[in-house]
């Protein structure tokens, strides 16, 4: 398959009053041509400001790129001048975010956002933009799209403003999409609606997809391969049945176990125990390790690198070297590993 | 089942009354809500569950209807001391742990806040020992007291708006999308917190929210709403494997499940009100199906319902 992005080594901190924040401790992955890749991981993690750096979003003055490179189209753009990088902010690459109550302005119609990418990026006319603009609407399920051009933001419900959102993203046909929890301020059966559109949408522009978000059964439903993020790092990459139905990372077992499904019946949930490490001064090992019940000592003086469990899939924790001691995971993981062919606990089957 | 704790009765709560942009915000609900039990409230944003919630605990003057706690009515003429019992056995937790507590005041004085107004404490040292107590029920520790909110983090603080609400020991607490503003990994915490008291003080919760599964696990019953009424009313074992009203099938076939292959065969159904073609003389309510399970529904579809319960 053919890579679009290649994210390598990256590092980037903030530079605050409280000392150097390391927001991106060394992320390394890559983006396939038409897949959709599902960053997840609790806030601080790292995940927003990982997708900010490559839109190049984050504030000058107090972000830093450490290390590392981002390579999109034979181009660094962590190089690139502000100029370089407004041209391709919104063509090749652009972004649906979280609220799309703050991400239209309230004064202008929507007709005229929408248009807005397309006179900045292609050399055509306002009235065939406004044509475009009409389609584009339309593509995205918008009834009446004619007359809902002159409309502004507060005359649209929150699914219909995430609608526009995401027109405006695709209106100049980017090769990637950077979706920032575009969901998340939405209720289930409006996410419904959008998650479906997102797919449509990706089937028939064949855009590679970055989606952001917490909740995993959100992941379940739209990614192709997921990457877990805690720390500044990503602990585990993988499809999303090897991170649904073989995870190796103890933090994905403790995220998977700690979101109910719907025929959880113990007594209690599993909770992750305390809080996500303090990035102004990160811990020397797994920044998992402190809270981790699965915390070797090796954990607590030297970072895991990536072991590898298939082709497609790594994790970056020393459990899986092969002088670690066999650990069981909590049962809930259990439970989903004998669905997995290749896991240890597989009972036969499909998944 | 146990005794009622509480009784809502046709309650209304419009806003903007007689004006062209009335809402009817909730428009005639009636439930009733067990000692001891945790009631959930499920329905996307704008069908009035956090309304009624408010309705309940007086923070809104309901339009009409009433609500009897013990069997007294919350809405009638109260003195001022009978409205501080009142005050003190209902208490309500609140959404977004950022904007609930005061950030100039110290976590000693926001959770004694309570305690001062009801005159729990008998002198200082007990006032400060209470507060101690309180923090490490809700698993902090005593040298968070003289710190302000602005140091927590959003699970903890969340910790310290439940502390503040079990400071006057009431005996029912609203909990108004306690969990919505928080981390899965964070959100796990608090709830098993919340079932953890509710064991130790015999507490009775109305949980709103609209994450589903996580209403599903905390609940005993759970009630859907829809545009300021109730749809269904059910043990939350039955609505989930059984819904009848048609939204709540809509409602639980839109949840995503973190299971990749459940997610490549969900189906989803949409709801459209026009299916239930009611006519002016329908009398449309709620009725109930099996024992416990009430939907809201016409004489027609009542018994259309009760037949294919009865084939199950």
């Amino acid at each position: 398959m053919e890579k679009i992005l290649q994210v390598k080594d990256l590092e980037l901190s903030f530079n605050t009053f409280g000392g150097e924040v390391k927001a991106i401790r060394g992320v390394n992955f890559d983006l396939y041509k038409g897949e959709t890749l599902a960053i997840v991981g609790e806030s601080g993690s790292g995940k927003s400001v990982t997708t900010k750096s490559i839109m190049r979003l984050l504030p000058d003055h107090s972000a830093e790129f450490k290390n590392g490179e981002i390579l999109f189209g034979g181009r660094d753009l962590t190089k690139l001048s502000d100029k370089e990088m407004q041209k391709i902010r919104g063509k090749d690459i652009s972004m649906i975010f979280q609220d799309p109550m703050t991400s239209l302005n309230p004064t202008m119609p929507i007709g005229r956002q929408i248009t807005e990418p397309l006179l900045k990026h292609q050399k055509i006319g306002k009235e065939e933009a406004k044509k475009v603009a009409i389609d584009l609407l339309r593509l995205v399920g918008m009834p009446k799209p004619e007359l809902r051009m002159k409309q502004y933001p507060h005359q649209f419900s929150g699914g219909q403003r995430q609608r526009i959102v995401i027109a405006i993203a695709l209106a100049c046909n980017p090769q990637i999409l950077i979706a920032d929890e575009p969901t998340t301020a939405l209720d289930v059966t409006i996410q419904a609606q959008i998650l479906e559109l997102m797919k449509d949408l990706q089937k028939k522009i064949d855009t590679s997809i970055i989606f952001i978000t917490h909740d995993l059964g959100v992941v379940a439903n739209v990614a192709d391969r997921v990457a877990v993020m805690y720390g500044g790092k990503i602990v585990e990459i993988g499809t999303v049945d090897e991170i649904f139905y073989n995870p190796q990372h103890p933090y994905t077992w403790g995220l998977l176990s700690s979101m109910p499904s719907l025929d959880t019946e113990e007594a209690k949930l599993y909770a992750i125990p305390g809080t996500p490490p303090d990035l102004l001064d990160p811990p020397k090992g797994d920044a998992f390790a402190l809270r981790s019940e699965y915390a070797l000592q090796i954990d607590m003086e030297q970072n895991p690198p990536f072991f590898k469990v298939s082709d497609t899939h790594s994790a970056a924790t020393w459990l899986l070297h092969p002088d670690a001691p066999q650990v069981d995971p909590p049962a809930t993981v259990i439970e989903r590993m004998k669905k997995f062919p290749g896991s240890r606990y597989y009972e036969g089957g499909a998944i | 089942m146990a005794e009622k704790l509480l009784e809502i009765k046709e309650l209304k709560q419009h806003f903007n009354v007689g004006k062209p942009n009335e809402v009817k915000a909730v428009d005639g609900i009636s439930f009733d809500i067990y000692r001891g039990e945790t009631l959930g409230l499920v329905g996307e944003s704008g069908c009035g569950k956090s309304t009624t919630g408010r309705s309940i605990i007086r923070l809104y003057d309901a339009t009409s209807g009433d609500v009897f706690y013990e069997g007294e009515n919350v809405h009638g003429k109260k003195s001022k001391k009978d409205l501080k019992k009142f005050n003190r056995k209902m208490q309500m937790i609140f959404q977004d742990p950022y904007a609930s507590l005061n950030p100039r005041m110290k976590v000693m004085d926001i959770i004694a806040e309570g305690i001062d107004i009801h005159g729990l404490a008998k002198n200082a040292a007990d006032r400060k020992k209470m507060v101690f107590d309180l923090l490490e029920t809700v698993g902090l520790n005593k040298e968070h007291a003289n710190r302000y909110p602005h140091e927590f983090s959003g699970g903890q603080r969340q910790r310290l708006g439940i502390a503040r609400a079990l400071a006057v020991e009431p005996d029912f607490i609203i909990a108004d999308e306690p969990i919505s503003a928080l981390d899965v990994s964070i959100q796990a915490q608090v709830v098993n917190l919340l079932k953890e008291l509710q064991e130790e003080k015999g507490l009775t919760y109305l949980f709103i929210a609209h994450d589903l599964s996580m209403v599903k696990y905390i609940s005993d019953r759970i009630g859907v709403m829809y545009f300021g009424k109730m749809v269904e009313l059910a043990p939350a074992e039955d609505l989930y494997n059984n819904p009848m009203h048609p939204y709540t099938q809509s409602l639980l076939s839109a949840i995503p499940l973190p299971d990749p292959n459940y997610e490549r065969n969900r189906v989803r159904k949409s709801y459209d009100p026009a299916i239930h073609n009611y006519t002016e003389k329908d009398d449309v309510k709620m009725r109930e199906i099996t024992p416990g399970h009430f939907v809201q529904c016409s004489e027609s579809e009542f018994q259309s319902l009760k037949a294919s319960a009865a084939v199950k």
